[in-house]
């Protein structure tokens, strides 16, 4: 089997699985007062400790939450209304054109349900918001921005934004940036402190933690009114019982993605450079998408984006599965039917273009013997996938 | 064999993918989106494309291990079929949307895409069999679908399965049950599936608005009463018609002709049903083109009765000579001719002999 779909899920860590199983048949509740709640309290708060150090956040500035959708619905949501509440005049979102659903739903379903006003940020072709853009958008209107979001990098094509820099113009106008970090940990330098973002979304299992944790780094002078209501937890941000097992694998997937990064980022980027060389090579009109800089500020590490012309992705994507090749169309599947991805669109693209095109999503397991595999595969691929799409 | 299964979250196809599989053959299951904003849920036994089907398709090839893709064939679908429905009603026409499916999007879309991608042969869950390469009713009477796959050539046949054609209904689900697929006891599908509350009429007047018109009594000319659209009528159709005045003999009346024209529906007696003939579009062939005349069976409608009849040509129409005097009979509807059990072939009707009078002309 050849896993080439990271960017989607890529396998838990030994040790994070190891520390996972540990806990999972004495858990205890976060909460409780007795011994086995302060057990498991222990394991919590050290967790975030890890957690905050590997990424460069306070302790007291980590929320764990089940996962990355819900870290940007709270984030988005939470922001909005807190912001809100302080100044009504404050119904503006500033929203990337190319987040992911988790980020632009919650901004749409604001829109229709709850007054928001949202100002999409173009992105050139490469799919970059230029700080430019962002100032200009505040500079529009300043007093009525609720918050702005944009993806620290893209999960379809790679693209790496410079979030420092937005960070920056939004505290031009003492606005907030929230940012989708889903794809960073492991793959690029992430330090929430030193980037000056004000939210930033993790999820444990794109980088060998456990599915269904996450994390919203959430700064902690931020006023953010919670989705989910209960016992409290969480700085009153996020209630429910904590998962212990799945936050302490976390941790542990965490810091050693975070250690572990500047060496794979190396390897996952020779690898991909490789990728690109020999799929070129192989399929003469594939186009990459994204940013064609294949450097760690422009472009995820392991991310290599195609678009094959004259092809339907999931064609590309049956014949390669048939083949024991595993990889992604990236675009959002709603209904069962692929739908051409809205992130290729914005960056100027055409539907054909954005049909015909995968993703290569590169991680910790990948060995050159995948790259082999596919430059052997994708030639024959491209050209059946070819003829059946000159029959529709 | 490479063999594509279509599933479309029913029993019976899930049924075909399963007996695919255990014949040996290398399945891969497709589910065919056919709507481009399908509904979330099936509402009773009406529809097959919500995504409760999609789903239930993909936890079928789930069961039975098989890898599992949706393919978005809603815009040829769209054109090909609903597009054609509506303009078939439009012009005074029944059509059977179903025929029109297999003819364009199953065994033509679908079975190309897939001979290019690879694949041997569609496996579908329809009733029918397959004997050295021609086409027979299913052996379950009652289901029997060779008539909505009259319109396949032969080469086409040649690359379509129909693992269920040996087999009674009842036993495909109790196999389903057996084989621990969940779709077992899952309720037919009946009807149109892209009009899922089953109101063709209001399905029609929502895309063709009111066309009104007058409702002529045939023998007198009269009028008799008034429609909102002639789409909305079928020939050989009794209820619904909303006459105005009793038909002087006081017996049921029957729409007989439909003149989109002049949006015109014309009502009388059922003798005048009854017809002797049809004229029908250049057939197609499900085998080697039948010595003509044909002396053999002719079905009308899905489920319908077979007539005894005489088949010839008439330059590129088919002309088909009933033995008995079949009533009910559409311009639109599918005319499938069949030699025993043996389907020989299908051609769509232009229209019925003798002409239906109308005293107004």
């Amino acid at each position: 089997m050849v896993y080439l779909d990271h960017a989607a899920t890529t396998p838990m860590l030994p040790q994070a699985a190891e520390a996972m199983t540990a806990l999972l048949t004495h858990p205890g509740n976060a909460s409780s007062l007795h011994a086995a709640g302060r057990r498991a309290r222990r394991v919590v708060e050290e967790s975030r400790e890890t957690v905050a150090a590997a990424l460069g956040a306070r302790p007291s500035e980590v929320v764990f939450t089940s996962g990355g959708t819900e870290s940007d619905n709270l984030a988005v949501k939470g922001l909005f209304w807190a912001r809100n509440n302080a100044d009504p005049r404050r119904r503006r979102v500033l929203v990337s054109a190319v987040e992911h659903h988790a980020v632009m739903d919650s901004a749409l379903w604001l829109a229709q349900r709850e007054g928001a006003v949202i100002t999409w940020l173009p992105v050139d072709e490469a799919g970059r918001v230029s700080p430019d853009v962002l100032r200009a958008a505040i500079a529009d209107s300043p007093d009525d921005v609720a918050l702005a979001t944009v993806m620290w990098a893209n999960n379809e094509v790679g693209t790496v934004q410079p979030i420092d820099e937005l960070a920056a113009v939004a505290h031009e106008h003492g606005v907030p940036l929230h940012t989708d970090a889903v794809q960073t940990v492991g793959q690029l330098h992430v330090d929430f402190a030193q980037s000056g973002v004000d939210a930033m979304t993790i999820s444990g299992h794109k980088f060998g933690g456990p599915i269904g944790a996450g994390v919203l780094v959430l700064g902690r002078e931020l006023d953010c009114v919670p989705v989910l209501h209960g016992g409290g937890q969480e700085r009153d941000v996020r209630s429910g019982t904590l998962d212990v097992p799945a936050v302490a694998a976390l941790a542990v997937a965490v810091e050693l993605a975070v250690k572990e990064q500047p060496v794979r980022a190396e390897r996952l980027a020779a690898l991909r450079d490789d990728l690109i060389v020999r799929v070129s090579a192989e399929v003469p009109g594939a186009r990459l998408n994204g940013d064609a800089v294949l450097d760690p500020a422009h472009r995820l590490p392991g991310n290599a984006h195609f678009s094959f012309p004259g092809c339907e992705g999931d064609a590309l994507l049956m014949l390669l599965d048939a083949r024991d090749i595993e990889c992604s169309t990236g675009s959002a599947c709603s209904a069962g039917v692929a739908r051409p991805s809205h992130v290729l669109l914005a960056m100027g693209h055409d539907e054909a273009r954005a049909r015909g095109s995968l993703r290569f999503s590169l991680g910790h397991t990948s060995v050159a013997a995948d790259v082999d595999a596919l430059a052997a595969a994708i030639a024959p691929v491209v050209e059946r996938a070819r003829s059946a799409a000159a029959v529709r | 064999m490479k063999v594509l299964a279509a599933m479309s979250g029913g029993v019976d196809s899930a049924v075909a993918a399963a007996r695919a599989i255990e014949a040996g053959h290398d399945v891969t299951g497709v589910h065919l989106a056919l709507s481009p904003s399908p509904a979330s849920h099936r509402n009773g036994a009406r529809g097959c494309c919500s995504l409760e089907d999609a789903r239930d398709a993909r936890r079928a090839a789930d069961v039975l291990g098989i890898p599992f893709y949706v393919w978005d064939v809603a815009e040829r679908f769209g054109r090909d079929v609903v597009d054609d429905f509506v303009a078939e009603y439009a012009a005074g026409r029944t059509p059977n949307p179903c025929v029109r499916c297999n003819e364009r999007i199953k065994f033509a879309a679908v079975l190309d895409r897939a001979l290019a991608l690879g694949f041997d042969a569609v496996c579908t869950g329809h009733y029918a069999r397959i004997v050295d390469g021609t086409l027979h009713r299913a052996v379950d009477d009652a289901k029997d679908q060779s008539y909505v796959l009259g319109v396949l050539r032969p080469q086409q046949l040649a690359h379509a399965m129909f693992p269920l054609g040996e087999t009674t209904k009842a036993a495909v689900r109790a196999e389903a049950g057996a084989r621990g697929l969940g779709v077992a006891t899952k309720p037919d599908s009946h009807d149109i599936c892209f009009i899922p509350d089953g109101d063709t009429a209001g399905w029609l007047a929502a895309r063709l608005g009111a066309q009104p018109g007058p409702i002529l009594e045939a023998e007198t000319g009269a009028v008799v009463g008034h429609h909102d659209g002639a789409y909305a009528f079928t020939v050989g159709q009794r209820r619904g018609l909303a006459l105005s005045q009793p038909a002087a003999d006081g017996r049921p009346r029957y729409v007989l002709d439909i003149s989109p024209v002049t949006r015109t529906v014309t009502v009388g007696a059922i003798e005048a049903l009854a017809v002797d003939a049809i004229v029908a579009g250049p057939p197609t062939w499900c085998g080697a083109a039948p010595e003509l005349p044909f002396l053999g069976l002719a079905q009308l409608r899905a489920h319908g009765e077979v007539h005894a009849c005489t088949a010839s040509l008439d330059d590129d129409a088919l002309v088909v000579s009933f033995h008995d005097r079949p009533s009910g009979v559409a311009p639109g509807q599918t005319a499938v001719l069949y030699d025993g059990t043996r389907v020989v072939g299908s051609a769509t009707i232009a229209r019925t002999l003798p002409e239906t009078h109308c005293a107004t002309g």
